[in-house]
């Protein structure tokens, strides 16, 4: 079933090379020869080590990507932008408190913003970047935090960015602040350190190490389970772990396979 | 190649035939097998188990264990500098050296600063960039037991069992009872776990768990934890090297560890760290592609942590048992091996093969799915092959909206909708094609619970560090893992630096291991750490000319 990819023509760092259709920007350009040591980093969407400008044939923009999550085009023309400088004063995130003017003070070039624009067109992760600048600058943090939540710190707006914004580094202090001080604290965590700390739950622990193996297969065998709502889903995939059908005995295994 | 909605002409004319058999299997699920079946499929088609797959070691600590090929050819490979290395110019003389920027690193770098040291005299080195892990991509959470109807007992159970009994129970303590005190701490950070108006946690359960215990930060629990720990690490002003990997440590003259030599990857410029105390925190090995599996780890996973570490005679455990997880995607190529979550299974989607048949029950555990889809597509042919000659099961993904109503993939599993969306591909109309993934290395170097690894002075944490899961971790106790152990790391490292001076450096065990290759009769031109994988294509390096510039 398997059939030869049409080769189509890329033109990388200036120079063309002949690639099989469907690869992505990265394997494209490994194909080519080249190992990549900057430029390449989870190769999954989620690290923000791959952005990539390019132009496409017929047409005067010029589009960002992530190398890992984008499709190699024929007459495209494609560099890879290692990182984007970042300078950023450092904070003491116990010793500040969330006011409107907080983002304001830490990072006052954004009010230089000029509502452009062109960092949510350049967004890979389709974020309305402009929009959380534009919140943090009305004090507005709990909506920064949210709408710049999946940011993945690729640069790429700060480097589109008219203003010189370090849009993704706005982004960070505004969740780590509404994070901190604009939800509560759960109310029974604190507790539960404190009990661990005083030794409350140490002598449960000590039991269940002086245990022999198989006292501690028939402890694990007869465990209690919550049952939670979604658990009497007859296709619950934690309903089907926590049957006694799981685990595989392993001992078992281990002695055919040694 | 014609592709209509993201699937070529030829993967559609399969599609057709799972759209033929739909009607016909909602309701209808393959049945399960017993625990006899589920032993001869592990042991006929698991990759743990495949003949001929592993080798022993021949020499070392760790003589005897029983490795893939490809771990195994690391340890049987030459160092990459002689033992006659100039020493001579310190670049770096510092208290404690971190090797590796994922999070077991930064959180230890952080609890070192914690625990008094100056960080002007911590560094931090890496391959990539700063938080290029594994760390970052974890999606599904963090195990925790804090809520009134959980305990620390509960959760040490679970661990356990899930890791079939084989866990070194020290280890499984301190995970288990420091859980809690670094969610608080992770709330003091500011980081965004997923709450509900009144502050509580939203804990979900996990494979293997008997209490919900999951926190997470949406879809991207592991994002989330890394960019607020390395902003932390910033804001302290610990020095980061970034494209910068050990390539060999470094011993004093009484066998402790004592700094690493480091390599600029761009100026190919050795620098020499001199450190009182040394952490591996360099991540897993599934670069290494085992067996040629795809992975879901990040591009610099290629075990170097466990070669350095063995090179000074540090133990290492359970690296025989490697994690593959079912679902890692087969298509489009550009999501190959990556993970897709074990909820669309949960929520009802049924694996089927090429004639849009059920083979195996959707829900076996992980080692006997995987080992199922294996068979389907290697003995029985049954497999779909891809443009790019990968071969995989389809997960008929669009069940799920007619089990549970329309809407529910887009409610429930959005960032696996979207980044199908991305590529093409509406997996609420069409299924989706998956295949076994290299995903988690069990073991790794043996330490006690407090980082510490058989060789004085050096230390571990993180998934390189091995035993806390025996030999099967269960989901959300990664994440954990590598802040409980990169904070006791951090703070025993800190404690061992403030006691012992450096001493005169040394490279003599790489003397002592190029003598042990020899009397183990291995000859080889090969050269460990790996540091990256090789991707170029086969026309490339054909006319690939090493010419010097």
């Amino acid at each position: 079933m398997s059939e030869q990819a049409p080769l189509i023509t890329m033109q990388l760092m200036g120079k063309n090379y002949r690639v099989p259709a469907g690869l992505t920007l990265m394997a494209a350009i490994e194909y080519a020869g080249y190992k990549l040591v900057r430029g390449a980093g989870c190769r999954g969407g989620f690290c923000g080590s791959c952005p990539t400008l390019y132009r496409r044939e017929g047409n005067h923009r010029i589009f960002t990507a992530l190398a890992c999550q984008t499709l190699v085009e024929d007459g495209m023309c494609l560099v890879q932008m290692p990182f984007v400088p970042l300078i950023t004063r450092p904070y003491d995130l116990y010793t500040i408190t969330p006011q409107a003017n907080t983002l304001l003070q830490h990072f006052p070039e954004i009010a230089g913003c000029v509502a452009c624009n062109t960092c949510t067109r350049s967004c890979p992760q389709g974020l309305p970047v402009m929009d959380y600048i534009q919140a943090s600058l009305r004090g507005d943090i709990e909506r920064a935090a949210l709408l710049s939540f999946d940011c993945i710190s690729c640069g790429i707006c700060s480097s589109r960015c008219p203003a010189d914004i370090k849009h993704y580094a706005v982004g960070l202090l505004a969740r780590r602040l509404y994070g901190k001080y604009i939800t509560r604290n759960a109310p029974d965590l604190a507790e539960r350190v404190a009990a661990i700390e005083t030794g409350d739950f140490s002598a449960e622990l000590d039991a269940l190490m002086t245990l022999s193996a198989a006292e501690l297969r028939s402890r694990y065998e007869q465990r209690t389970f919550e049952v939670a709502a979604e658990q009497e889903d007859p296709y619950s995939a934690t309903r089907s772990y926590n049957s006694a059908m799981d685990p595989v005995d392993y001992q078992d295994e281990l002695e055919v396979s040694g | 190649m014609e592709i209509s909605d993201g699937y070529p002409a030829a993967m559609r004319q399969s599609i057709a035939r799972v759209e033929a058999t739909r009607s016909a299997r909602m309701g209808r699920t393959f049945p399960a097998m017993s625990l006899d079946e589920r032993k001869a499929l592990l042991l006929s088609h698991h990759p743990d188990y495949k003949a001929g797959a592993k080798r022993p070691l021949l020499f070392g600590s760790g003589q005897g264990m029983a490795l893939n090929h490809e771990l195994a050819d690391l340890f049987e490979a030459r160092p990459l500098v002689r033992a006659s290395l100039d020493l001579s110019k310190i670049d770096h003389d510092v208290d404690l050296l971190v090797i590796g920027g994922g999070g077991a690193g930064t959180v230890a770098a952080i609890w070192a600063v914690k625990a008094g040291l100056d960080p002007r005299k911590i560094l931090v080195t890496t391959k990539l960039r700063h938080g290029d892990s594994n760390s970052t991509m974890a999606q599904g959470g963090i195990q925790a037991a804090d809520r009134p109807e959980d305990s620390p007992a509960q959760h040490f159970l679970d661990v356990m069992g899930g890791g079939h009994f084989t866990n070194q129970p020290e280890l499984v303590r301190a995970l288990v009872q420091d859980a809690p005190l670094i969610i608080q701490w992770h709330e003091h950070l500011g980081m965004m776990y997923d709450k509900d108006a009144s502050g509580h946690f939203i804990e979900h359960p996990g494979g293997g768990t008997s209490r919900n215990r999951m926190h997470s930060a949406r879809d991207y629990t592991g994002l989330e934890m890394m960019r607020v720990l390395r902003d932390e690490a910033r804001n302290l002003g610990i020095p980061v090297i970034e494209f910068s990997p050990v390539i060999e440590l470094l011993c004093d003259e009484h066998g402790r560890v004592s700094g690493a030599v480091l390599i600029n990857l761009e100026t190919r410029h050795y620098h020499i760290v001199r450190a009182k105390a040394t952490i591996i925190t360099t991540g897993g090995l599934g670069r290494l592609h085992m067996q040629q599996y795809p992975t879901t780890n990040h591009y610099g996973a290629t075990a170097d942590g466990l070669v350095l570490a063995y090179r000074v005679g540090a133990r290492l455990i359970d690296l025989d048992a490697v994690q593959y997880h079912p679902t890692g995607a087969a298509f489009p190529a550009q999501m190959a091996g990556l993970l897709i979550t074990e909820k669309v299974r949960g929520l009802g989607a049924q694996p089927l093969n090429c004639d849009g048949e059920q083979f195996v029950f959707p829900l076996e555990p992980r080692d006997v799915e995987a080992s199922a889809f294996i068979r389907e597509c290697a003995e029985r042919g049954k497999g779909i092959k891809t443009p790019q000659d990968m071969c995989g099961v389809w997960l008929d993904a669009p069940m799920v909206d007619l089990i549970h109503g329309p809407g529910t993939i887009r409610e429930a599993l959005p960032a696996m909708f979207r980044m199908y969306a991305r590529f093409g591909i509406d997996m609420t109309r069409d299924p989706i094609l998956v295949f076994p993934t290299l995903h988690y290395q069990n073991g790794g170097i043996a330490t006690d619970e407090h980082g510490a690894t058989s060789v004085p002075g050096l230390y571990a944490a993180g998934e390189v560090m091995g035993g806390v899961h025996g030999k099967n971790r269960l989901m959300g106790n990664s994440l954990l893992d590598f802040n409980v152990f990169g904070r006791r790391a951090g703070m025993a490292a800190a404690a061992y630096a403030r006691e012992h001076p450096a001493g005169k450096l040394s490279l003599a065990h790489v003397a002592a291991y190029e003598a042990m290759l020899h009397d183990a009769g291995i000859e080889t031109t090969r050269t460990a750490p790996r540091i990256l994988p090789d991707y170029r294509g086969k026309e490339a390096l054909d006319r690939y000319l090493d010419i010097p510039l």
